[in-house]
């Protein structure tokens, strides 16, 4: 392979016939191989292949400007709030909160049978709708582009749950990541972070006492 | 019987079809890869189920250690030395031009301001140990993390802010910087997680 054969006239000429010399090039291929393997070994420990995921999020603005009628008005009976605390567990609450009934407040975890499945419970219409449209899409159907806009216009749609996610100082970040992975597997189209509240924080206690807290907050 | 005859064998082996396969990954290497830029601090990302993946030109990223020390890096080098000059110009600091030049080259800075000058003045490998424990200070009535960005945004309209955090920072930090963000009205940015699939565990 690696061989080059060259037909040499040998130089001078004699007279009569001449005759013919076969020099034969054998070019080593084994340092080119060495430097290459290196190379090789260099990108391999330096370089990373995967670009890194990520996750959009649009928050709301703070903007003081905004006035209360421009804000939209959320359906008490159609939100629920996430209230993440450190650990694994996560409490939620839905419509208004209750701060008598120190039971209105749920603990849950961050596992499939945990949150996952009370809102996909709550977004089970939602869901359904979404499962039948990749189905299609699976089936060549639609193509994606009508796929991501009939599913924006499902999650997005009337009577829809809407999600308020909010954190305490001792979450951390993975359980914020968790919680909005959770509203992508469930097809949640309206989801917001928020500041948790001196309400929340109330909820938060009252539920660590059993009740003993918004007994003495009412004896006062 | 007459012995039989082993032929000799070259123990020649040709290198050239080896060489060929050497190439060929080498250059799928070469195409596919990025560099990994150098980072401070480890950050462990967690895992989301997102796919969208990051765009690779006018990435503004910010890094979150798990103490909460702010980073940032950007993808071109001319947006860094103007921003650097008018963040420089709101806090009172003037850069040379040798200063500058060796800012351009860094990776990630994430150091106060007013220690900047001292900062550049440093080798290497001196920058490193140092840049650890320092960071962009967030705090209240001292944000220069909120100067930063305004003034990269001023460089760069098509800038895309990307905050890489480690998954045990605690919550009170990311709402510091959202809430900076906000500040400014950037109410869209992303967040950067490894990948995990949907498991039904």
């Amino acid at each position: 392979m690696s061989e080059i054969q060259t037909n040499d006239t040998g130089g001078k000429k004699k007279k009569g016939g001449s005759k013919q010399k076969k020099i034969s090039v054998f070019v080593d291929f084994t340092p080119m191989v060495d430097m290459n393997m290196l190379l090789i070994t260099f990108f391999m420990l330096c370089t990373s292949l995967s670009k890194p995921q990520t996750m959009e999020i649009n928050m709301p603005s703070n903007d003081k400007k905004i006035t209360d009628e421009d804000k939209s008005k959320v359906k008490a009976s159609m939100a629920t709030t996430l209230l993440l605390t450190g650990g694994d567990s996560v409490f939620y609450f839905s419509g208004e909160p209750d701060f008598k009934d120190y039971n209105s407040l749920k603990q849950t975890s961050y596992k499939a049978d945990g949150i996952r499945a009370m809102l996909l419970k709550k977004n089970a219409k939602a869901v359904s709708e979404i499962a039948a449209l990749k189905q299609q899409k699976l089936d060549l159907k639609i193509t994606q582009d009508m796929f991501t806009k009939q599913a924006s216009a499902i999650k997005n749609g009337k009577n829809t749950p809407i999600v308020i996610i909010k954190a305490t100082d001792r979450a951390t970040y993975k359980n914020l990541i968790d919680a909005l992975d959770e509203m992508q597997i469930c097809n949640i189209g309206v989801y917001v972070i928020d500041t948790i509240s001196k309400g929340d924080r109330f909820l938060l206690k009252n539920r660590e006492t059993k009740g003993a807290f918004s007994q003495v907050a009412s004896a006062k | 019987m007459s012995k039989v005859k082993v032929a000799r064998k070259s123990t020649r082996i040709d290198m050239t079809a080896m060489s060929d396969v050497t190439v060929l990954l080498l250059t799928f290497f070469m195409l596919t890869s990025t560099f990994v830029r150098k980072e401070p601090v480890q950050v462990t990302t967690p895992a989301s189920v997102s796919e969208f993946k990051i765009p690779e030109v006018n990435i503004l990223s910010i890094l979150i250690d798990p103490k909460g020390k702010v980073f940032m890096s950007m993808d071109k080098q001319t947006d860094m030395v103007e921003t650097l000059t008018s963040v420089g110009k709101d806090n009172g600091v003037s850069f040379t031009s040798a200063e500058l030049k060796k800012f351009r080259i860094l990776k990630t800075f994430g150091v106060p301001i007013k220690s900047m000058k001292a900062y550049l003045a440093m080798t290497t490998e001196e920058q490193d140990k140092v840049l650890k424990e320092l960071g962009i200070p967030t705090v209240k009535d001292d944000n220069q993390f909120k100067d930063w960005i305004k003034n990269a945004r001023a460089t760069n309209p098509d800038l895309r802010i990307a905050i890489k955090a480690d998954q045990n920072t605690p919550y009170k930090v990311i709402k510091d910087v959202m809430t900076s963000l906000q500040d400014l009205r950037e109410n869209k940015y992303n967040l950067i997680t490894s990948l995990k699939k949907v498991s039904d565990q």
